[in-house]
């Protein structure tokens, strides 16, 4: 056992806490650095938790991810005019997955992916705009927004210290959700399509609710202030124990996503990734638009990737890893020895055995291509499969890529 | 509860010699701080090893940590059945939940490893 071995040198950090933290810490979570985010990364057990939601309810504290509100009578335009996905079209409470971008002369860097939203107009008419970004990326993205800010007519605040968002997800978590809230916001709840949102009190505290998530299961992700969190998180959980629901932590969180085929900034998606390579080409609308990097994804858009991501199905216990090398099979002998790399691997619960994303040769990227990967010091087959690995049964909406 | 255990820094207890070998395993604490194991790995029957030296791995959801022997010898039986029922070693650690079984070079090795108590104070003394 090389875990623990020795005791590591106490790190003198101090981790940022989301307002469910202490809540966390009491009811058995086992408490991890998340970047810089003192996180649950599991209660009891991962797969146990990754279940619960595939079979009923999960809840996950997910208010290490940054708020970002963006108002004025600019915000709109300004937005359009610095993201990737076309924003100029988004209707009040619709959601869109896009990619933040800066650029160097002629280089892209991608700097996160988020979730752009349109908020209820203010009376006046004015558009109320939402980034949710990842915990690791939320300075420097705030940093590099306010550094383009124009003078006048745009104010960007950062919510995320002052509120705490709670991510409901599984089959029964419109239901557990809509059913907290009074009068017609339950309702109104049940009938939000995907990517979609609204404002609702959620056992008595106002939310704002929307149908988004990051596990490839229905539900929804409820914002409210800080000050209710724990209240509101316990009227779900109460709500949802009954069901089999239970709160998990991070690390189921990255098994879910995993099977639902979603990329993560830092693993999957890093600041030089080919988007389209990706399979996030619907992150990028190029049509008639110019924004930071987009020279650089139109000449991407039109090359071809040497390598493009995949789903590898192991069928072992074993599990990949990020990192490990993928080897062609008999037959493809390429000058570097190697044709791909894991991004991210792991045991997947709902399937049974291990599966994995790689970045391959676009020239063994076909599905049921066999190839090996380079564990410690194992080859392990495994073939090329499409992705998701996992897609929950047919209703409510379709699962697409968050961040 | 087996008394006359020892245990290595590293989570893996060793029986005392019975017949010139002892039986080895990892704790409970260990396998409660792994949790969601899914996959083992264990050595080959008739193979050397010094103390220290990686005999195998075992796989979490999370992770990969490495199995050592805590003693040089040779391994003369591995429990083959283990990894199939990987819920044994933290239902049964010093019964049906042993990993190998070693031929030490020198039994004195084991007398070096942590008694009970002193491992208990170990793991006491780390964070869950």
């Amino acid at each position: 056992m090389s875990e623990s071995a020795t005791s590591p040198l106490p790190r003198p950090t101090i981790l940022r806490e989301t307002a469910l933290c202490r809540w966390h810490a009491a009811h058995g979570g086992r408490m991890v650095d998340f970047a810089g985010w003192n996180m649950p990364v599991q209660y009891t057990s991962i797969v146990d938790e990754h279940l619960a939601t595939r079979s009923s309810v999960g809840l996950f504290d997910v208010s290490h991810m940054g708020r970002l509100s963006v108002t004025g009578p600019g915000a709109l335009a300004w937005l359009e005019s610095m993201l990737t996905r076309k924003v100029a079209g988004i209707v009040p409470g619709q959601f869109r997955y896009t990619l933040v971008t800066a650029d160097a002369p002629a280089t892209l860097v991608i700097l996160d992916d988020a979730l752009v939203s349109r908020d209820t107009d203010a009376a006046d008419g004015t558009p109320r705009m939402g980034l949710v970004v990842n915990a690791g990326n939320r300075e420097r993205v705030v940093a590099w927004l306010r550094s383009r800010l124009p003078a006048s007519g745009v104010e960007l605040v950062d919510h995320t210290l002052d509120t705490v968002m709670i991510a409901v997800q599984g089959p029964s978590a419109v239901d557990v959700v809509a059913g907290l809230c009074p009068g017609g916001d339950g309702p109104r709840i049940r009938a939000l399509g995907n990517y979609r949102g609204t404002t609702a009190t959620v056992a008595g505290h106002a939310a704002a609710v929307s149908r988004t998530g990051y596990t490839g299961e229905d539900g929804v992700e409820v914002t409210v202030a800080a000050k209710d969190a724990v209240a509101v998180w316990e009227a779900i959980l109460a709500a949802a124990a009954p069901l089999g629901g239970r709160p998990c932590g991070l690390g189921a969180r990255d098994t879910l996503r995993l099977e639902a085929g979603m990329p993560l900034y830092g693993h999957e998606l890093l600041p030089h990734s080919d988007p389209f390579a990706l399979g996030l080409g619907l992150a990028v609308n190029l049509e008639g638009r110019t924004f930071p990097g987009s020279v650089a994804l139109a000449t991407m858009k039109a090359g071809k990737p040497a390598r493009v991501r995949v789903g590898l199905d192991l069928g072992s216990k074993r599990s990949a890893r990020e990192g490990n090398v993928v080897l062609g099979g008999a037959g493809y002998t390429p000058a570097g020895g190697d044709v791909g790399v894991v991004t991210s691997g792991s045991f997947a619960p709902t399937i049974g055995h291990a599966v994995a994303m790689a970045m391959i040769d676009t020239a063994l990227a076909a599905e049921g291509t066999a190839v090996e990967i380079a564990i410690r010091d194992a080859r392990q087959p495994a073939r090329v499969v499409g992705l998701p690995f996992h897609r929950r049964p047919a209703g409510g909406g379709k699962p697409a890529a968050g961040g | 509860m087996q008394q006359d255990v020892r245990f290595a820094k590293s989570h893996e207890w060793i029986s005392p010699v019975v017949g010139g070998v002892a039986t080895v395993g990892i704790s409970a604490y260990a396998v409660e701080a792994l949790t969601d194991l899914v996959f083992m790995q264990l050595p080959t029957v008739g193979r050397k090893v010094k103390a220290g030296e990686s005999i195998g791995e075992i796989e979490s959801v999370k992770a990969v940590s490495d199995l050592y022997a805590p003693v040089s010898g040779e391994i003369v039986e591995v429990n083959t059945s283990l990894p199939d029922q990987l819920e044994t070693l933290g239902k049964d650690p010093f019964g049906a939940g042993w990993i190998v079984k070693i031929r030490p070079d020198q039994p004195a090795e084991i007398e070096a490893l942590l008694d009970r108590a002193a491992y208990e104070a170990l793991i006491g003394s780390q964070p869950h």
